[in-house]
Protein backbone atom coordinates (compact mmCIF):
# COMPACT_ATOMS: atom_id res chain seq x y z
CA UNK A 1 0.00 0.00 0.00
CA UNK A 2 1.42 3.35 -1.06
CA UNK A 3 -1.41 5.86 -0.94
CA UNK A 4 -4.20 6.42 1.61
CA UNK A 5 -6.65 6.71 -1.28
CA UNK A 6 -6.38 2.94 -1.63
CA UNK A 7 -8.62 2.76 1.46
CA UNK A 8 -11.24 4.77 -0.38
CA UNK A 9 -10.85 2.76 -3.60
CA UNK A 10 -11.74 -0.39 -1.66
CA UNK A 11 -14.60 0.89 0.49
CA UNK A 12 -16.16 2.78 -2.41
CA UNK A 13 -16.45 -0.44 -4.37
CA UNK A 14 -17.43 -2.59 -1.37
CA UNK A 15 -20.01 -0.22 0.20
CA UNK A 16 -20.92 2.35 -2.48
CA UNK A 17 -24.27 3.32 -0.97
CA UNK A 18 -23.35 3.16 2.71
CA UNK A 19 -23.13 6.48 4.54
CA UNK A 20 -19.56 7.41 5.40
CA UNK A 21 -19.82 10.91 6.87
CA UNK A 22 -22.83 12.85 8.03
CA UNK A 23 -23.76 15.90 10.00
CA UNK A 24 -27.18 17.25 10.99
CA UNK A 25 -27.95 18.45 7.50
CA UNK A 26 -25.93 16.46 4.97
CA UNK A 27 -24.50 13.01 4.37
CA UNK A 28 -22.08 11.46 1.89
CA UNK A 29 -21.87 7.80 0.95
CA UNK A 30 -18.57 6.11 0.14
CA UNK A 31 -19.61 6.13 -3.52
CA UNK A 32 -20.26 9.88 -3.48
CA UNK A 33 -17.06 10.55 -1.58
CA UNK A 34 -15.13 8.70 -4.26
CA UNK A 35 -16.94 10.23 -7.23
CA UNK A 36 -16.83 13.82 -5.98
CA UNK A 37 -13.18 13.56 -5.02
CA UNK A 38 -12.27 12.16 -8.44
CA UNK A 39 -14.19 14.89 -10.24
CA UNK A 40 -12.73 17.70 -8.17
CA UNK A 41 -9.27 16.14 -8.26
CA UNK A 42 -9.50 16.08 -12.06
CA UNK A 43 -10.35 19.78 -12.07
CA UNK A 44 -7.22 20.59 -10.10
CA UNK A 45 -5.08 18.41 -12.35
CA UNK A 46 -6.47 20.06 -15.48
CA UNK A 47 -5.21 23.39 -14.13
CA UNK A 48 -1.78 21.92 -13.53
CA UNK A 49 -2.20 21.87 -9.75
CA UNK A 50 -0.22 18.84 -8.66
CA UNK A 51 2.30 17.88 -5.95
CA UNK A 52 1.76 21.07 -4.00
CA UNK A 53 -0.25 22.26 -1.01
CA UNK A 54 -3.94 23.03 -1.50
CA UNK A 55 -5.76 24.93 1.24
CA UNK A 56 -9.22 23.54 1.94
CA UNK A 57 -11.05 26.48 3.47
CA UNK A 58 -14.46 25.06 4.36
CA UNK A 59 -16.72 24.52 7.36
CA UNK A 60 -16.49 21.21 9.18
CA UNK A 61 -18.84 19.17 6.99
CA UNK A 62 -18.81 15.84 5.11
CA UNK A 63 -18.01 17.90 2.00
CA UNK A 64 -14.76 19.09 3.54
CA UNK A 65 -13.58 15.49 3.85
CA UNK A 66 -14.49 14.89 0.20
CA UNK A 67 -12.39 17.95 -0.63
CA UNK A 68 -9.43 16.51 1.29
CA UNK A 69 -9.74 13.36 -0.79
CA UNK A 70 -9.96 15.45 -3.97
CA UNK A 71 -6.67 17.14 -3.12
CA UNK A 72 -5.09 13.71 -2.65
CA UNK A 73 -6.54 12.54 -5.98
CA UNK A 74 -4.60 15.36 -7.64
CA UNK A 75 -1.42 14.17 -5.95
CA UNK A 76 -1.40 17.25 -3.74
CA UNK A 77 -1.45 17.61 0.03
CA UNK A 78 -4.35 19.25 1.81
CA UNK A 79 -4.25 21.95 4.45
CA UNK A 80 -7.47 22.28 6.48
CA UNK A 81 -8.54 25.87 7.18
CA UNK A 82 -11.74 26.74 8.98
CA UNK A 83 -13.57 29.99 9.76
CA UNK A 84 -13.31 29.14 13.44
CA UNK A 85 -9.58 29.82 13.31
CA UNK A 86 -8.73 33.43 14.16
CA UNK A 87 -7.95 35.70 11.24
CA UNK A 88 -4.35 36.35 12.27
CA UNK A 89 -3.58 32.66 12.37
CA UNK A 90 -5.13 32.08 8.95
CA UNK A 91 -3.09 34.95 7.53
CA UNK A 92 0.14 33.55 8.99
CA UNK A 93 -0.66 30.09 7.62
CA UNK A 94 -1.22 31.50 4.14
CA UNK A 95 2.05 33.44 4.40
CA UNK A 96 3.96 30.28 5.23
CA UNK A 97 2.11 28.02 2.81
CA UNK A 98 1.84 30.29 -0.25
CA UNK A 99 -0.67 27.94 -1.91
CA UNK A 100 -1.53 28.30 -5.59
CA UNK A 101 -4.97 26.77 -5.04
CA UNK A 102 -7.66 27.25 -2.41
CA UNK A 103 -10.94 25.33 -2.25
CA UNK A 104 -13.88 27.06 -0.58
CA UNK A 105 -17.35 25.91 0.46
CA UNK A 106 -20.72 27.61 0.11
CA UNK A 107 -20.31 29.66 3.29
CA UNK A 108 -16.60 30.49 3.13
CA UNK A 109 -16.22 32.09 -0.31
CA UNK A 110 -15.78 35.64 0.93
CA UNK A 111 -13.12 34.89 3.55
CA UNK A 112 -11.29 32.33 1.45
CA UNK A 113 -10.99 34.84 -1.40
CA UNK A 114 -9.79 37.50 1.01
CA UNK A 115 -6.88 35.37 2.27
CA UNK A 116 -6.10 33.63 -1.01
CA UNK A 117 -4.21 36.56 -2.52
CA UNK A 118 -2.93 35.51 -5.94
CA UNK A 119 -4.03 31.90 -5.52
CA UNK A 120 -6.77 30.47 -7.70
CA UNK A 121 -9.94 29.86 -5.70
CA UNK A 122 -12.12 26.87 -6.50
CA UNK A 123 -15.75 26.47 -5.51
CA UNK A 124 -16.29 22.99 -4.10
CA UNK A 125 -19.87 23.08 -5.35
CA UNK A 126 -18.69 23.47 -8.90
CA UNK A 127 -15.52 21.34 -9.11
CA UNK A 128 -17.15 18.38 -7.34
CA UNK A 129 -19.71 18.26 -10.17
CA UNK A 130 -17.26 18.58 -13.02
CA UNK A 131 -15.99 16.01 -15.45
CA UNK A 132 -13.84 13.13 -14.20
CA UNK A 133 -10.62 12.43 -16.06
CA UNK A 134 -10.00 8.83 -15.03
CA UNK A 135 -6.95 8.41 -17.21
CA UNK A 136 -5.16 11.45 -15.76
CA UNK A 137 -5.97 10.35 -12.20
CA UNK A 138 -4.63 6.84 -12.76
CA UNK A 139 -1.49 8.11 -14.42
CA UNK A 140 -0.85 10.56 -11.61
CA UNK A 141 -1.48 7.95 -8.93
CA UNK A 142 0.97 5.48 -10.41
CA UNK A 143 3.70 8.12 -10.33
CA UNK A 144 3.30 8.77 -6.60
CA UNK A 145 5.37 7.25 -3.83
CA UNK A 146 4.51 6.67 -0.20
CA UNK A 147 6.84 9.38 1.11
CA UNK A 148 4.92 12.08 -0.78
CA UNK A 149 3.09 14.38 1.64
CA UNK A 150 -0.63 13.84 2.27
CA UNK A 151 -1.48 16.82 4.48
CA UNK A 152 -0.12 19.68 6.54
CA UNK A 153 -1.54 20.49 9.97
CA UNK A 154 -0.56 23.72 11.70
CA UNK A 155 0.31 23.79 15.40
CA UNK A 156 1.27 26.49 17.88
CA UNK A 157 4.79 27.89 17.73
CA UNK A 158 6.53 29.71 20.59
CA UNK A 159 7.39 32.73 18.43
CA UNK A 160 3.76 33.33 17.51
CA UNK A 161 4.20 31.87 14.03
CA UNK A 162 2.36 28.56 13.60
CA UNK A 163 4.34 25.55 12.38
CA UNK A 164 3.03 23.43 9.51
CA UNK A 165 3.66 19.75 10.16
CA UNK A 166 3.95 17.94 6.81
CA UNK A 167 2.99 14.26 6.90
CA UNK A 168 3.49 11.65 4.18
CA UNK A 169 1.19 8.82 3.09
CA UNK A 170 3.43 6.16 4.60
CA UNK A 171 3.31 7.67 8.11
CA UNK A 172 -0.44 8.07 7.90
CA UNK A 173 -1.03 4.51 6.66
CA UNK A 174 1.29 3.06 9.33
CA UNK A 175 -0.60 4.99 12.01
CA UNK A 176 -4.09 4.08 10.83
CA UNK A 177 -3.22 0.37 10.52
CA UNK A 178 -1.89 0.19 14.10
CA UNK A 179 -4.61 2.41 15.48
CA UNK A 180 -7.45 0.32 14.02
CA UNK A 181 -5.87 -2.84 15.35
CA UNK A 182 -5.42 -1.52 18.89
CA UNK A 183 -8.87 0.03 19.06
CA UNK A 184 -10.57 -2.94 17.36
CA UNK A 185 -12.83 -0.75 15.22
CA UNK A 186 -15.02 -2.56 12.70
CA UNK A 187 -17.61 -1.81 10.04
CA UNK A 188 -20.26 -1.23 12.75
CA UNK A 189 -18.25 1.51 14.44
CA UNK A 190 -20.04 4.86 14.56
CA UNK A 191 -17.72 7.72 15.51
CA UNK A 192 -18.92 10.96 17.03
CA UNK A 193 -16.49 13.53 15.67
CA UNK A 194 -15.59 16.23 18.16
CA UNK A 195 -12.28 17.82 17.12
CA UNK A 196 -11.92 20.38 14.33
CA UNK A 197 -10.52 18.96 11.11
CA UNK A 198 -7.52 21.29 11.34
CA UNK A 199 -6.24 19.26 14.29
CA UNK A 200 -4.61 15.88 13.74
CA UNK A 201 -6.95 14.41 16.38
CA UNK A 202 -9.59 14.33 13.64
CA UNK A 203 -7.58 11.68 11.76
CA UNK A 204 -8.79 9.19 14.37
CA UNK A 205 -12.32 9.38 13.01
CA UNK A 206 -11.75 10.17 9.35
CA UNK A 207 -9.31 7.48 8.25
CA UNK A 208 -10.62 4.44 10.14
CA UNK A 209 -14.02 5.32 8.63
CA UNK A 210 -12.57 5.31 5.12
CA UNK A 211 -10.49 2.18 5.74
CA UNK A 212 -13.20 0.07 7.36
CA UNK A 213 -16.34 1.38 5.69
CA UNK A 214 -17.90 2.50 8.98
CA UNK A 215 -19.50 5.84 9.81
CA UNK A 216 -18.58 9.21 11.31
CA UNK A 217 -21.20 11.63 12.59
CA UNK A 218 -20.02 15.23 12.90
CA UNK A 219 -21.34 16.63 16.17
CA UNK A 220 -22.44 20.29 16.06
CA UNK A 221 -19.90 22.43 17.85
CA UNK A 222 -22.48 24.21 20.00
CA UNK A 223 -23.58 20.96 21.66
CA UNK A 224 -20.32 20.92 23.59
CA UNK A 225 -21.83 23.66 25.74
CA UNK A 226 -24.91 21.65 26.61
CA UNK A 227 -24.00 18.22 28.01
CA UNK A 228 -27.50 16.74 28.26
CA UNK A 229 -28.27 17.69 24.67
CA UNK A 230 -24.90 16.30 23.65
CA UNK A 231 -25.65 12.89 25.17
CA UNK A 232 -29.10 12.93 23.58
CA UNK A 233 -27.39 13.56 20.24
CA UNK A 234 -25.07 10.57 20.78
CA UNK A 235 -28.13 8.42 21.38
CA UNK A 236 -30.10 9.80 18.46
CA UNK A 237 -27.32 8.91 16.01
CA UNK A 238 -26.42 5.65 17.80
CA UNK A 239 -22.83 6.78 18.25
CA UNK A 240 -20.79 4.00 19.85
CA UNK A 241 -17.22 5.31 19.67
CA UNK A 242 -15.69 8.56 20.92
CA UNK A 243 -12.12 9.70 20.34
CA UNK A 244 -12.29 13.04 22.13
CA UNK A 245 -10.08 15.47 23.96
CA UNK A 246 -10.37 15.07 27.70
CA UNK A 247 -12.05 18.43 28.27
CA UNK A 248 -15.00 17.41 26.08
CA UNK A 249 -15.47 14.23 28.12
CA UNK A 250 -15.16 15.99 31.47
CA UNK A 251 -17.72 18.54 30.35
CA UNK A 252 -20.28 15.72 30.39
CA UNK A 253 -19.21 14.15 33.69
CA UNK A 254 -18.41 17.33 35.65
CA UNK A 255 -21.80 18.88 34.93
CA UNK A 256 -23.61 15.76 36.12
CA UNK A 257 -25.17 14.94 32.75
CA UNK A 258 -25.21 11.24 33.67
CA UNK A 259 -27.88 12.03 36.30
CA UNK A 260 -30.18 13.10 33.50
CA UNK A 261 -29.41 10.88 30.54
CA UNK A 262 -27.11 7.96 29.75
CA UNK A 263 -25.30 7.26 26.49
CA UNK A 264 -26.99 4.07 25.28
CA UNK A 265 -24.70 2.78 22.57
CA UNK A 266 -21.19 3.63 23.74
CA UNK A 267 -18.63 0.84 23.60
CA UNK A 268 -15.33 2.64 23.32
CA UNK A 269 -13.93 5.91 24.62
CA UNK A 270 -10.49 7.03 23.45
CA UNK A 271 -9.23 10.12 25.19
CA UNK A 272 -6.20 12.33 24.72
CA UNK A 273 -4.87 15.83 24.43
CA UNK A 274 -4.27 16.11 28.15
CA UNK A 275 -4.27 14.10 31.37
CA UNK A 276 -7.72 12.75 32.30
CA UNK A 277 -8.45 13.91 35.89
CA UNK A 278 -9.00 10.74 37.93
CA UNK A 279 -12.16 12.09 39.55
CA UNK A 280 -13.78 12.60 36.16
CA UNK A 281 -12.51 9.31 34.78
CA UNK A 282 -14.09 7.54 37.77
CA UNK A 283 -17.43 9.17 37.04
CA UNK A 284 -17.33 7.83 33.50
CA UNK A 285 -16.27 4.39 34.65
CA UNK A 286 -19.03 4.30 37.25
CA UNK A 287 -21.70 5.45 34.81
CA UNK A 288 -20.52 3.21 31.96
CA UNK A 289 -18.55 0.31 33.45
CA UNK A 290 -18.58 -1.87 30.32
CA UNK A 291 -17.06 0.70 28.00
CA UNK A 292 -13.37 0.28 27.03
CA UNK A 293 -11.34 3.35 28.01
CA UNK A 294 -8.11 3.99 26.16
CA UNK A 295 -5.61 6.77 26.75
CA UNK A 296 -4.14 8.02 23.46
CA UNK A 297 -0.94 10.00 23.29
CA UNK A 298 1.14 11.44 20.51
CA UNK A 299 2.10 14.80 19.04
CA UNK A 300 1.16 16.06 15.57
CA UNK A 301 4.85 15.74 14.62
CA UNK A 302 4.62 11.95 14.91
CA UNK A 303 1.35 11.58 12.95
CA UNK A 304 -1.15 11.61 15.77
CA UNK A 305 -1.30 8.81 18.26
CA UNK A 306 1.91 6.90 18.94
CA UNK A 307 1.19 5.41 22.37
CA UNK A 308 -1.84 3.95 24.06
CA UNK A 309 -2.94 2.57 27.36
CA UNK A 310 -6.16 0.62 27.79
CA UNK A 311 -7.30 1.26 31.35
CA UNK A 312 -7.16 -2.16 32.98
CA UNK A 313 -7.08 -1.39 36.69
CA UNK A 314 -8.41 0.98 39.36
CA UNK A 315 -6.73 4.28 40.05
CA UNK A 316 -6.55 6.25 43.27
CA UNK A 317 -7.26 9.95 43.53
CA UNK A 318 -3.63 11.04 43.19
CA UNK A 319 -2.66 8.60 40.42
CA UNK A 320 -2.03 9.54 36.82
CA UNK A 321 -3.40 7.32 34.04
CA UNK A 322 -0.27 6.09 32.18
CA UNK A 323 0.55 6.91 28.56
CA UNK A 324 1.21 3.20 28.23
CA UNK A 325 3.18 1.68 25.42
CA UNK A 326 4.00 2.48 21.82
CA UNK A 327 2.13 1.26 18.76
CA UNK A 328 3.78 -1.38 16.65
CA UNK A 329 6.63 -0.02 14.58
CA UNK A 330 7.16 2.95 16.92
CA UNK A 331 10.12 3.15 19.27
CA UNK A 332 9.82 5.47 22.24
CA UNK A 333 12.65 6.24 24.65
CA UNK A 334 13.47 8.78 27.32
CA UNK A 335 16.59 10.96 27.15
CA UNK A 336 17.97 12.85 30.14
CA UNK A 337 19.60 16.29 29.86
CA UNK A 338 22.87 14.65 28.75
CA UNK A 339 21.07 12.77 25.97
CA UNK A 340 21.56 9.46 27.74
CA UNK A 341 18.86 6.81 28.08
CA UNK A 342 16.98 7.26 31.34
CA UNK A 343 13.88 6.23 33.27
CA UNK A 344 12.85 9.85 33.45
CA UNK A 345 13.42 12.32 30.65
CA UNK A 346 12.22 13.76 27.37
CA UNK A 347 10.01 11.49 25.28
CA UNK A 348 11.77 10.81 21.97
CA UNK A 349 10.35 8.86 19.05
CA UNK A 350 11.84 6.87 16.24
CA UNK A 351 10.14 5.23 13.31
CA UNK A 352 7.78 5.67 10.38
CA UNK A 353 5.60 7.88 12.60
CA UNK A 354 8.22 10.66 12.49
CA UNK A 355 6.81 13.18 10.02
CA UNK A 356 8.56 15.12 7.27
CA UNK A 357 9.09 18.21 9.45
CA UNK A 358 7.79 21.78 9.45
CA UNK A 359 6.84 23.12 6.03
CA UNK A 360 9.17 25.82 4.72
CA UNK A 361 10.83 26.13 8.09
CA UNK A 362 14.30 24.56 8.14
CA UNK A 363 15.33 26.23 11.35
CA UNK A 364 12.55 25.02 13.58
CA UNK A 365 12.58 21.62 11.90
CA UNK A 366 16.24 21.11 12.77
CA UNK A 367 15.57 21.93 16.44
CA UNK A 368 13.02 19.17 16.99
CA UNK A 369 13.74 16.64 14.24
CA UNK A 370 17.30 15.62 15.03
CA UNK A 371 19.83 12.86 14.50
CA UNK A 372 19.33 10.15 17.11
CA UNK A 373 21.96 11.02 19.74
CA UNK A 374 22.30 7.30 20.52
CA UNK A 375 23.33 6.50 16.95
CA UNK A 376 26.40 7.96 15.23
CA UNK A 377 26.70 5.20 12.63
CA UNK A 378 24.11 6.26 9.99
CA UNK A 379 21.53 9.02 9.51
CA UNK A 380 18.47 8.45 11.68
CA UNK A 381 16.03 11.25 12.47
CA UNK A 382 14.09 11.17 15.71
CA UNK A 383 11.50 13.62 17.03
CA UNK A 384 12.01 15.26 20.42
CA UNK A 385 8.56 15.89 21.87
CA UNK A 386 9.51 18.30 24.66
CA UNK A 387 7.30 16.23 26.97
CA UNK A 388 8.91 14.79 30.09
CA UNK A 389 7.82 11.32 31.22
CA UNK A 390 8.98 8.64 33.64
CA UNK A 391 8.79 4.89 33.59
CA UNK A 392 6.69 3.45 36.43
CA UNK A 393 7.27 0.15 38.26
CA UNK A 394 5.17 -1.64 35.61
CA UNK A 395 7.35 -0.35 32.81
CA UNK A 396 4.62 2.01 31.52
CA UNK A 397 5.41 5.61 30.69
CA UNK A 398 3.68 8.29 32.76
CA UNK A 399 3.46 11.95 31.74
CA UNK A 400 5.33 14.31 34.11
CA UNK A 401 5.44 17.81 32.58
CA UNK A 402 6.55 19.94 29.66
CA UNK A 403 10.18 20.85 29.16
CA UNK A 404 9.41 24.41 28.07
CA UNK A 405 6.51 26.79 28.56
CA UNK A 406 4.16 24.85 26.38
CA UNK A 407 1.02 23.82 28.21
CA UNK A 408 -2.13 21.88 27.46
CA UNK A 409 -5.29 23.91 27.85
CA UNK A 410 -8.73 22.58 26.98
CA UNK A 411 -7.04 19.83 24.99
CA UNK A 412 -4.97 22.19 22.85
CA UNK A 413 -1.24 22.74 22.75
CA UNK A 414 -0.50 26.27 23.82
CA UNK A 415 2.87 27.97 23.92
CA UNK A 416 2.70 30.64 26.60
CA UNK A 417 5.46 32.35 24.62
CA UNK A 418 3.14 32.70 21.63
CA UNK A 419 0.64 34.65 23.73
CA UNK A 420 3.44 36.82 25.12
CA UNK A 421 4.85 37.45 21.66
CA UNK A 422 1.47 38.78 20.56
CA UNK A 423 1.06 40.94 23.65
CA UNK A 424 4.58 42.33 23.38
CA UNK A 425 3.90 43.44 19.82
CA UNK A 426 1.14 45.80 21.03
CA UNK A 427 2.07 49.47 21.10
CA UNK A 428 3.02 50.61 24.60
CA UNK A 429 3.50 47.16 26.11
CA UNK A 430 6.99 46.82 27.53
CA UNK A 431 6.78 43.28 28.86
CA UNK A 432 4.32 40.52 29.54
CA UNK A 433 4.01 37.13 31.17
CA UNK A 434 1.30 34.55 30.56
CA UNK A 435 0.85 32.09 33.41
CA UNK A 436 -0.99 28.81 33.47
CA UNK A 437 -2.97 27.81 36.55
CA UNK A 438 -3.03 24.07 36.45
CA UNK A 439 -5.68 23.52 39.13
CA UNK A 440 -8.18 25.89 37.58
CA UNK A 441 -7.08 25.03 34.03
CA UNK A 442 -6.91 28.67 33.01
CA UNK A 443 -4.47 31.14 31.55
CA UNK A 444 -3.95 34.61 33.01
CA UNK A 445 -1.90 37.43 31.59
CA UNK A 446 0.28 40.04 33.32
CA UNK A 447 1.64 42.95 31.35
CA UNK A 448 3.26 46.32 31.73
CA UNK A 449 2.23 49.39 29.72
CA UNK A 450 -0.15 49.55 26.76
CA UNK A 451 -3.95 49.31 26.69
CA UNK A 452 -6.26 48.93 29.67
CA UNK A 453 -7.32 45.44 30.76
CA UNK A 454 -10.71 45.25 29.00
CA UNK A 455 -9.27 46.65 25.77
CA UNK A 456 -6.38 44.17 25.97
CA UNK A 457 -8.82 41.31 26.31
CA UNK A 458 -10.90 42.25 23.29
CA UNK A 459 -7.71 42.74 21.28
CA UNK A 460 -6.43 39.28 22.19
CA UNK A 461 -9.76 37.73 21.28
CA UNK A 462 -9.34 39.10 17.78
CA UNK A 463 -5.81 37.91 17.48
CA UNK A 464 -5.57 34.54 19.22
CA UNK A 465 -7.45 31.26 18.92
CA UNK A 466 -10.15 31.09 21.58
CA UNK A 467 -8.34 28.47 23.67
CA UNK A 468 -5.31 30.76 23.95
CA UNK A 469 -7.17 33.82 25.20
CA UNK A 470 -6.39 34.44 28.89
CA UNK A 471 -9.33 34.28 31.28
CA UNK A 472 -8.05 37.39 33.06
CA UNK A 473 -5.65 40.18 32.20
CA UNK A 474 -3.74 42.16 34.85
CA UNK A 475 -2.06 45.43 33.99
CA UNK A 476 0.92 46.10 36.25
CA UNK A 477 2.92 49.27 36.79
CA UNK A 478 6.06 47.15 36.97
CA UNK A 479 6.82 43.49 36.32
CA UNK A 480 8.17 41.59 39.30
CA UNK A 481 11.65 40.28 38.52
CA UNK A 482 13.73 37.44 39.92
CA UNK A 483 17.22 38.16 41.34
CA UNK A 484 18.59 37.24 37.89
CA UNK A 485 16.52 39.96 36.31
CA UNK A 486 14.07 37.61 34.61
CA UNK A 487 10.30 37.98 34.89
CA UNK A 488 9.20 36.20 38.05
CA UNK A 489 6.93 33.69 36.36
CA UNK A 490 6.64 31.54 39.46
CA UNK A 491 5.71 34.48 41.67
CA UNK A 492 3.03 35.65 39.23
CA UNK A 493 1.64 32.13 38.99
CA UNK A 494 1.37 31.99 42.77
CA UNK A 495 -0.26 35.41 42.82
CA UNK A 496 -2.95 34.20 40.43
CA UNK A 497 -3.44 30.98 42.30
CA UNK A 498 -4.23 33.13 45.36
CA UNK B 1 -27.64 41.09 38.53
CA UNK B 2 -24.79 43.64 38.47
CA UNK B 3 -22.38 41.06 39.77
CA UNK B 4 -23.45 38.64 37.05
CA UNK B 5 -22.97 41.31 34.38
CA UNK B 6 -19.50 41.83 35.80
CA UNK B 7 -18.69 38.13 35.38
CA UNK B 8 -19.91 38.25 31.79
CA UNK B 9 -18.06 41.51 31.07
CA UNK B 10 -14.89 39.79 32.23
CA UNK B 11 -15.36 37.29 29.41
CA UNK B 12 -16.49 39.66 26.69
CA UNK B 13 -15.91 43.30 27.55
CA UNK B 14 -17.19 44.35 24.14
CA UNK B 15 -20.75 42.99 24.53
CA UNK B 16 -23.72 44.86 26.00
CA UNK B 17 -25.09 42.18 28.27
CA UNK B 18 -28.00 44.36 29.44
CA UNK B 19 -29.64 44.23 26.04
CA UNK B 20 -28.28 41.22 24.16
CA UNK B 21 -30.70 38.27 23.98
CA UNK B 22 -28.86 36.13 21.43
CA UNK B 23 -25.70 35.21 23.32
CA UNK B 24 -25.91 31.59 22.22
CA UNK B 25 -27.78 31.98 18.92
CA UNK B 26 -25.19 34.46 17.65
CA UNK B 27 -22.29 32.37 18.98
CA UNK B 28 -21.11 35.13 21.32
CA UNK B 29 -20.69 32.63 24.14
CA UNK B 30 -18.84 29.41 23.42
CA UNK B 31 -18.15 26.28 25.44
CA UNK B 32 -15.14 27.90 27.14
CA UNK B 33 -17.39 30.70 28.37
CA UNK B 34 -20.07 28.33 29.63
CA UNK B 35 -17.50 26.40 31.64
CA UNK B 36 -16.17 29.67 33.11
CA UNK B 37 -19.65 31.00 33.87
CA UNK B 38 -20.76 27.81 35.61
CA UNK B 39 -17.69 27.83 37.83
CA UNK B 40 -17.85 31.60 38.56
CA UNK B 41 -21.56 31.37 39.42
CA UNK B 42 -20.73 28.53 41.79
CA UNK B 43 -17.94 30.59 43.41
CA UNK B 44 -19.78 33.88 43.79
CA UNK B 45 -23.41 32.90 44.30
CA UNK B 46 -22.90 29.44 45.75
CA UNK B 47 -25.25 28.04 43.14
CA UNK B 48 -24.55 24.85 41.23
CA UNK B 49 -26.19 24.89 37.83
CA UNK B 50 -27.37 21.31 37.21
CA UNK B 51 -26.90 19.62 33.84
CA UNK B 52 -30.58 19.81 32.93
CA UNK B 53 -30.47 23.61 33.19
CA UNK B 54 -27.55 23.83 30.76
CA UNK B 55 -29.71 24.65 27.76
CA UNK B 56 -29.45 27.50 25.25
CA UNK B 57 -32.57 29.26 26.60
CA UNK B 58 -30.93 29.84 29.99
CA UNK B 59 -27.81 31.40 28.50
CA UNK B 60 -29.14 33.53 25.67
CA UNK B 61 -29.31 36.66 27.82
CA UNK B 62 -27.96 37.89 31.15
CA UNK B 63 -31.59 38.27 32.27
CA UNK B 64 -32.40 34.62 31.58
CA UNK B 65 -29.27 33.52 33.36
CA UNK B 66 -30.05 35.75 36.33
CA UNK B 67 -33.57 34.31 36.54
CA UNK B 68 -32.06 30.84 36.57
CA UNK B 69 -29.69 31.77 39.39
CA UNK B 70 -32.45 33.29 41.53
CA UNK B 71 -34.71 30.31 40.87
CA UNK B 72 -31.94 27.92 41.94
CA UNK B 73 -31.20 30.03 45.04
CA UNK B 74 -34.83 29.76 46.11
CA UNK B 75 -34.98 25.97 45.70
Amino acid sequence: MRNVLEYLDKTASAYPSKIAFRDEKTALTFGQLDLMSRRAGSALLRDGISREPVAVYMSKTPAQIAAFMAVLQAGCFYVPIDDEMPATRIRLIFENLKPRAVIFGEDTEENASKFAGDATVYSWESISRGEEDAEALTKLRSSMIDTDPAYIMYTSGSTGIPKGVAVCHRSLIDYIESFCEVMRFDEDTVFGSQTPFYFDASLKDIYPTIKLGCETVIIPHTLFMFPVKLVEFLNEYKINTLCWVVSALTMISAFGAFDEVMPQYLKLVGFGGEVFPIKQYKRWKKALPDVRYINLYGPTETTGVSMYYEVDRDFEKDDVIPLGRPFENVDIFLLDENDKLSDEGEICMRGTCVTLGYYQDKERTSEAFVQNPLNDRYPEIIYRTGDIARRNERGELVFVSRKDFQIKHMGHRVELGEIEADVNSIKGVSSSCAVYLKKKDRIELYYEGGPEEAEMLSYLKEKLPRYMVPTKTHKLTAMPLTPNGKIDRKGLTQLSEG
Amino acid sequence: MDELIEILKDLHSDVDFNTCTTLIDDKILDSFDIVSIVSEVDDRFDVTIPAKELVPENFNSAKALWELITRLQED
